[in-house]
């Protein structure tokens, strides 16, 4: 223990972590029948589970699924609505937009790159922030203070707007989107993982790895990344479906994924236009984007109440 | 404490100070500001003289160290596309930001306390699935498809609420819930989980015991203890709205700084966006600033 007063400030960390709740620490036992059937047992877990893999295999199989080319215009079929309204038919189940494109088909497209952005955008702040946090928690003194600064520093930018400009400095486009975000969203990583790892630290397996003389990246990689495996995995969801929430806030102010590119996010902002006469344009992506998001924190949730079964209240 | 306040008072100088340059920097980065006031058939000359006028020619570290003399004095400079100093610019916009902010706050508060306790006190009980529920759900919602939503029900269904502009408070209510509603989630957690913490504790079964009424152990002895966090959060979250307020302003069209700040971006106003990112990023680390100190003070672990 330091002698002097924790630097991390108690509030941040409060932030960071009571949003996520209580985290699972200590050897996550995936293949544990008790896992399965805890996991089993679980309804919203099941069900956001069931979500995901419904919009992974639209997204995966979207060439084989969509009835239309999502680019496909046709001026003849403009703003044609969906099933379920006066004069919508099975040609087109969701309608069509206001350049006469397939909805159902730019749907289906979309969740790609949700999907997308998400995955990369959390491989990449999950890398930067795990290390980070791994070792400020590992080595504390002199790194914890300048890892503990960085934190700071990154949560004192607002993200949106750093975001927006940087994109309108550099030009958007999918690849700069998941730069950005994912060099921006890595600070709940790094809090967590630190804490996590501070934890483990000093208990009795790490010491007697120290005192057998291990190496210190075998002990890191060895005896404490099992051990924190499975906060990881939950800040992971839920970073996940932060980035997808970013990516579509930042395509409908403009300056995400650029038109044609069926994004959801961009689809609500151009079905902005219609918003008096036909809202169904932009209920329909909106609903998609909160399904998705919804079924990631659902899985998020789940697993950390399945692997911290003591932490429920 | 005084060592503590003095370190966490260190800190906060040293993070603005390094904000203040990446946000100098990423903006110079932004491409060359002389040709895009001249136009595309400016001459070289003329690109020189504005160059010159806007002290573009000196060094990069002169140029750094004369814009924050300037935004420690409070002036940033002009902006490229309003006839108006930055500093003017921000502070017309402010109130509405501010404004908006407020009732953000208002409408998180009101709904993550009773339903934060409601769910502590009954855990496990359909009250509390309800409370989770709504968390969930606000969690997953993107917040411009909420506003939207507002607006095709409340403004252009009903038509008992303007849809868009900040001319009067009427205005500020579907923005200020679209914001608090996305705000409310992480709070009600806070509350519930400290609320248990609290309810656990020796002291209110010693309260239960001495024969206090509910009311009184509930609302004196509990909540009490379990707020302190809570206050913290919500001063934190207070800074978090004002960079979250770029996308519910541009949706209900609210002049305030966050709408300031998208329309600046997508015109590349540079010294707009510098002052803009400056001034969010100090106020967010001034208010986390002032909830470490309310935590500290309240709470004897950290005082000692």
């Amino acid at each position: 223990m330091s002698s002097f007063p924790d630097p991390t400030s108690q509030v941040t960390e409060q932030a960071a972590g009571e949003a996520a709740g209580p985290l699972p620490v200590g050897r996550a036992r995936w293949r544990d029948r008790d896992f399965t059937r805890r996991a089993l047992k679980h309804t919203a877990f099941l069900l956001g589970c069931t979500i995901i893999v419904l919009i992974l295999a639209m997204a995966l199989l979207a060439p084989l699924i969509a009835p239309y080319d999502p680019y496909a215009q046709s001026m003849a079929n403009r703003l044609v609505p969906p099933i379920w309204m006066d004069g919508g038919s099975w040609v087109h189940p969701l309608g069509t937009d206001g350049l006469g494109r397939d909805y159902l088909s730019r749907i289906i497209y979309g969740a790609r790159i949700s999907l997308l952005i998400g995955t990369f955008t959390v491989l990449c702040s999950g890398l930067i922030g795990t290390t980070l946090g791994v070792l400020a928690g590992y080595f504390g003194g002199r790194v914890d203070l300048v890892i503990n600064f960085i934190i700071m520093t990154r949560l004192t930018l607002p993200v949106i707007m750093v975001a927006l400009a940087v994109v309108a400095i550099v030009g958007s486009s999918l690849t700069v989107v998941i730069l950005v975000l994912g060099l921006l969203l890595w600070d709940r990583f790094a809090v967590v993982m630190r804490s996590a790892v501070m934890q483990v630290r000093s208990q009795e397996y790490v010491q007697s790895a120290r005192a057998l003389g291990c190496s210190t990246p075998y002990i890191i990689v060895r005896e404490i990344m099992p051990n924190i495996f499975g906060s990881l995995v939950v800040i992971a969801t839920f970073e996940m479906a932060n980035a997808i929430l970013l990516e579509a806030a930042l395509s409908f102010l403009g300056l995400g994924v650029q038109p044609p590119i069926p994004s959801w996010g961009l689809m609500v902002a151009e079905g902005r236009n219609y918003l008096l006469f036909d809202p169904w344009l932009i209920m329909i992506p909106g609903f998609a984007i909160f399904m998705l998001v919804l079924a990631i924190n659902l899985m998020g949730d789940g697993l950390r109440d399945i692997l911290t079964p003591e932490n429920r209240n | 404490m005084l060592g503590y306040l003095a370190q966490r008072l260190g800190l906060a100088v040293l993070v603005c100070l390094t904000v203040s340059l990446i946000t100098f920097s990423l903006l110079s980065a932004s491409g060359d500001i002389a040709s895009a006031i001249a136009g595309e058939e400016a001459t070289p000359q003329q690109l020189a003289e504005i160059r010159a006028e806007l002290g573009l020619d000196r060094p990069w570290l002169v140029r750094y160290l004369g814009w924050l003399g300037g935004a420690l004095q409070g002036d940033f400079g002009d902006s490229l596309f309003f006839r108006e100093t930055v500093a003017d610019l921000i502070i017309h916009r402010l109130p509405n930001t501010l404004l908006l902010a407020a009732m953000s706050l208002g409408v998180m508060l009101s709904l993550a306390i009773p339903l934060g306790m409601l769910a502590a006190f009954r855990p496990n009980t359909w009250i509390d699935r309800l409370a989770l529920s709504i968390a969930v759900l606000g969690q997953a919602m993107p917040n411009f498809w909420f506003g939207l939503i507002l607006i095709v029900v409340f403004a252009l269904n009903f038509g008992v609420l303007p849809a868009s502009g900040s001319s009067t408070t009427w205005h500020f209510i579907m923005p200020a819930i679209a914001l608090g509603y996305y705000a409310t989630p992480p709070m009600m957690r806070l509350t519930r989980a400290g609320m248990i913490e609290v309810l656990g504790q020796d002291y209110i079964r010693t309260a239960h015991a001495k024969g206090l009424s509910m009311k009184r152990v509930l609302f004196k002895h509990a909540l009490r203890n379990a707020i302190i966090p809570v206050v913290a959060l919500t001063v934190v979250q207070f800074g978090n709205m004002l960079g979250g307020s770029v996308v519910i302003e541009t949706v209900f069209g609210i002049q305030g700084v966050g709408y300031l700040a998208w329309e600046s971006i997508t015109r590349l106003d540079v010294p707009v966006v510098q002052a803009l990112m400056l001034l969010v990023a100090v106020f967010y680390i001034v208010l986390v600033l002032v909830s470490d100190f309310v935590n500290a003070w309240l709470d004897p672990k950290i005082r000692k």
